[in-house]
């Protein structure tokens, strides 16, 4: 094995050499008392360290920066008092101080001086960058209209920018993370329950008995908490049962492990209904106090049984009953989880629905071990005066389409931006902020279409990431290490918010998204929405009124305060509140029903792959985030590319060797524009090929990650669109092999 | 005083934190680790099994490495740690090629370099740092000779197994199975 490898992976036989032998542990001479205090982190005394909470994810874990006797950054370590991470980061996080030290990163605004995509920019000061920025909203306003503009972001520099639009007139703010992420399950659990489940996921997995992933790899994900409480879980001995076609990391640490053909799991999801509502293993006092519909779902499910859902699933009938079972035996104390990354066949929400069902009938809403009921601060808004109302918000724009979306969808901005597709309206300008949208959004050639029709596409990003290359200007903010934000305030057991403080001055000559904010609505006229003078101002008004100040969150980083909402779970004191049309949680949907869509989950058969090609599985790696850690030097060193995993049945097929390189092209004869090597695995069904989101980038100025592995936007041309709430559906897509360098450009 | 560690391969999902933290902590440089994952695969579609291990130097009782140096720069040191002293190191490469682990490599800055236990923590009462980063908690650091230890406590209640004994290193890395 080569020693430069930092994962090294072997099959037993060629790996069994590194087996030893297998003893118990006897007992030891006594001796000298273990010096360890346990796993706490002391302050490491000399050092100086500043808190922050993390950007390499949306979990946005709470740590301690600390510097070096050089004054340097040195590492970053969790903060203890944070339920995000409770004092340990995730490899991401303690890599992080690789966005800092990333010598690729964007140095000084640019501004483009030839076509878009070509490359060409030339520098420009930040007061010259910003006046261009701010005539050319004040043309389209003038012209088209300020609803015309979008702003796509992801992180928390975003909430400036999102005021700013706002002030300016637009209410099209959207993120990735909603259409192209966890939307679905948001409106899901929104129409059962009453309630969604934002982030991070009230999943009570500290107290569960029994844990079901569908499709969702654990471990491989790194939601910190939720990692560590799932750890915790194994320990405890807790049984997991992981639906996946591929053989995941949790689907190797589960009791059960359901290799499931893709695309069917609504059909195992109504047999086990049919199985735990006709053996009446459902928690029946709760179904009978806190739902309506369950005759009408009982009616319904009864064809669906075990045998009915194998001929689909290919999942033995008994396996679907012992699991069925094992999920009731430790009911309420379970979890069906609704995973995050959801859109994936186009009847997502119906989907997540199934799943939000499941839940209902187990009785884990609101119980321990199963969904607990989180709470949020609530945290005051820095004075300004109201926001001018919209001409046309994205909901209008939209014009009845995707009736429950809750929030403004990517994908409809960027269809929106090409002439014809939305009749009258047409998108203008876009400000993109730490979101790479070639390798984001589904169908890069699409995105590319859109943008090629734009008035303006402004990119703040840290990085040269492929959208910069088709910016009119690039304003290059600083990393999280070096800079404030605004504070983080998510759901949680109980309320608690983190600051994240500058550590270092900014490298080069970048800036934070505050900073641009406010100086964009100076040049704008429209500085009275951001009245503050310095930022530090901006978050001790909060904080004070928050009986805490800014001085005391920098000592201290994590702030949690007492809940006010009452209990954990549902109790005497604290009985269910449903926020439904019913005020019970909804087996059967009205609100559905109403709007012209199944008010029950009905399997749909999707399209299967043609011969000779396989269904494209992406997902994430627990040393990456998306695309926007590939070029990071910490973590390229444990990732450099991703690779296409290949059953071995397939392989023969193909007289494909491990490590070689394939190229990948579509359904659609779309082609990735790298090749990426082959990892044969029995990982992976041999009616499916897998690959990590996030690599095989085009931009040759990010020079670790430029042609290492293959992109799956490229391969995802066909989207399944949920008409629920517009996610994009983006498993739908097969690919074949193509052995030989298809010579394709590379455009960067 | 004897440390060892205990690697819970039931819990470890192979996140490489362990390597990304040695790294930030004992700034080695990008390209190098002293820490690593091995995934170990067996069985066929649908029967299938794996182990995730995280591994480093082995600390072993009785080094060949330690054994092998001519100048004396591997040598035991406190708690039975197996360490290099770097200005005593001539890049022979010796310990490297006896090294049943694959535990060491050579520094760009010329000398022998590898796991260290993070003694320089541990002497402050700090676990390492692959143990005080680890999410997953699947890393058990502390003094075999100390039944009370954390360590022992779980190597008493748990099934493990050591890498090659046969190799007669008398390792100090245990993997609970």
């Amino acid at each position: 094995m080569n020693r430069r490898n930092f994962i090294r992976i072997s099959t037993l036989g060629a790996g069994g050499a590194m087996f030893g032998s297998i003893g118990f542990g006897n007992d030891r001479e006594p001796s000298l008392i273990d010096r360890l205090t346990g796993n706490t982190h002391p302050v490491e005394s000399g050092y100086t360290r500043t808190p922050t909470y993390c950007e390499i994810c949306f979990w946005k874990c709470a740590g301690w920066v600390y510097k070096n006797d050089q004054d340097e950054i040195w590492k970053i370590i969790g903060n203890e008092n944070d339920p995000h991470c409770n004092g340990r980061l995730c490899p991401r996080g303690t890599g992080g101080v690789g966005m800092y030290f990333d010598q690729d990163r964007l140095k000084t605004p640019l501004i483009r001086t030839g076509a878009r995509g070509k490359q060409e920019f030339r520098r420009a000061s930040w007061d010259e960058a910003l006046d261009l920025v701010a005539k050319k909203l004040d043309f389209i306003a003038k012209k088209y209209g300020p609803e015309t503009v979008a702003l796509i972001t992801h992180g928390s520099g975003g909430k400036l920018l999102a005021t700013l639009m706002k002030a300016y007139g637009s209410d099209s703010v959207a993120g990735p993370s909603y259409a192209q992420c966890k939307g679905p399950r948001e409106v899901a659990f929104g129409l059962t329950f009453g309630t969604g489940l934002e982030s991070p996921e009230p999943t009570d997995i500290r107290d569960t008995r029994c844990l079901v992933l569908i499709g969702s790899h654990l471990g491989e994900n790194m939601h910190n908490s939720q990692v560590q409480e799932m750890a915790d879980a194994i320990d405890r001995g807790a049984a997991i049962i992981t639906v996946d076609p591929r053989f995941s990391t949790v689907a190797s640490k589960s009791k059960f492990w359901l290799p499931i053909k893709p695309s069917t799991d609504i059909a195992l999801l109504l047999a086990w209904m049919n199985v735990i509502i006709n053996n009446g293993w459902y928690d029946k006092e709760y179904v009978e106090k806190y739902t309506t519909g369950f005759d009408k779902l009982k009616e319904y499910v009864q064809p669906f049984t075990p045998e009915w859902a194998y001929g689909i699933t290919t999942i033995d009938p008994n396996m679907i009953r012992d699991t069925a079972k094992e999920m009731a035996n430790a009911s309420p104390a379970v979890i069906i989880h609704p995973g995050r990354h959801v859109t994936w066949y186009g009847d997502d929400t119906q989907r997540s629905r199934a799943i939000a069902m499941l839940n209902a009938l187990l009785g884990s809403w609101g119980r321990r071990g199963g969904f607990y009921l989180p709470e949020l601060k609530e945290i005051p808004e820095y004075p300004h005066p109201p926001f001018p109302p919209v001409a046309k918000s994205w909901r209008d724009i939209l014009a009845g389409r995707y009736p429950f979306a809750e929030l403004p969808l990517a994908n409809a901005i960027v269809d929106g931006s090409i002439k014809g597709n939305l009749n009258d309206f047409q998108y203008r300008g876009w400000i993109v902020n730490g979101s790479n949208l070639n390798m984001t959004m589904p169908d890069t050639r699409k995105t590319l279409e859109a943008i090629q029709q734009l008035e303006l596409l402004v990119v703040i990003d840290t990085m040269p990431m492929e959208i910069t290359g088709w910016a009119d200007v690039i304003l290059p903010e600083c990393t999280y290490l070096e800079r404030y934000d605004v504070l983080r305030n998510d759901h949680n057991r109980e309320p608690v918010i983190a600051l994240r403080m500058p550590a270092t001055e900014p490298k080069y000559d970048t800036k934070p998204d505050w900073w641009i904010a406010k100086e964009l609505a100076g040049k704008m006229g429209l500085e009275k929405y951001f009245g503050w003078k310095t930022f530090e101002e901006f978050l001790d008004y909060k904080l004070t009124r928050m009986g805490s100040s800014l001085e005391e969150m920098k000592k201290i980083g994590v702030k949690k305060y007492e809940r006010t909402s009452g209990d954990l779970y549902f109790s005497a004191e604290n009985p269910p509140v449903f926020d439904t049309p019913s005020g019970k949680i909804e087996l059967y949907s009205s609100q559905l029903e109403e709007a012209g869509f199944d008010p029950m989950p009905r399997y749909t058969a999707h399209e299967e792959p043609p011969e000779g090609y396989y269904r494209l599985i992406y997902g994430r790696t627990p040393s990456h985030t998306f695309s926007r850690t590939s070029n990071n030097p910490n973590l390229s060193a444990i990732m450099a590319e991703n690779k296409v995993w290949v059953n071995p049945k397939v392989a023969a097929n193909w007289q494909l060797k491990d490590g070689q390189d394939v190229w990948l092209k579509n359904q659609d004869g779309s082609t990735t524009s790298f090749p990426a090597k082959v990892r044969i695995t029995e990982r992976i069904r041999w009616d499916s090929v897998y690959i990590v989101h996030g690599f095989g980038h085009t931009s040759s100025q990010l020079t670790r990650a430029f042609k290492k592995g293959v992109s799956d936007a490229a391969l995802i041309t066909k989207v399944l669109l949920d008409p629920v709430m517009g996610g994009t559906g983006m498993r739908g897509n097969f690919v074949t092999f193509i052995t030989e360098n298809p010579d394709k450009e590379v455009k960067a | 005083m004897r440390f060892a560690m205990a690697i819970d391969t039931k819990k470890c999902v192979g996140c490489s934190d362990c390597v990304v933290a040695c790294q930030t902590e004992n700034a080695v440089p990008i390209g190098y680790c002293r820490d690593w994952i091995v995934e170990v695969n067996d069985g066929t579609y649908p029967r299938l099994e794996m182990e995730i291990r995280s591994e480093r130097c082995n600390h072993c009782s009785n080094s060949p490495c330690v054994r092998c140096c001519p100048t004396g720069a591997s040598h035991y040191d406190y708690g039975g740690t197996v360490l290099v002293t770097p200005h005593k190191c001539i890049g022979c490469g010796a310990c490297i090629a006896s090294c049943p682990y694959d535990a060491r490599y050579t520094h760009p800055k010329g000398y022998v370099d590898k796991c260290t236990f993070c003694v320089h923590r541990v002497k402050e009462g700090l676990p390492p740092a692959c143990v005080a980063v680890c999410p997953t908690k699947c890393l058990y650091f502390g003094d075999t000779d100390d039944p009370r230890s954390e360590v022992s406590q779980v190597l008493k209640k748990r099934k493990y197994k050591r890498l090659i004994p046969e190799a007669g290193t008398n390792p100090n890395l245990y993997f609970l199975i």
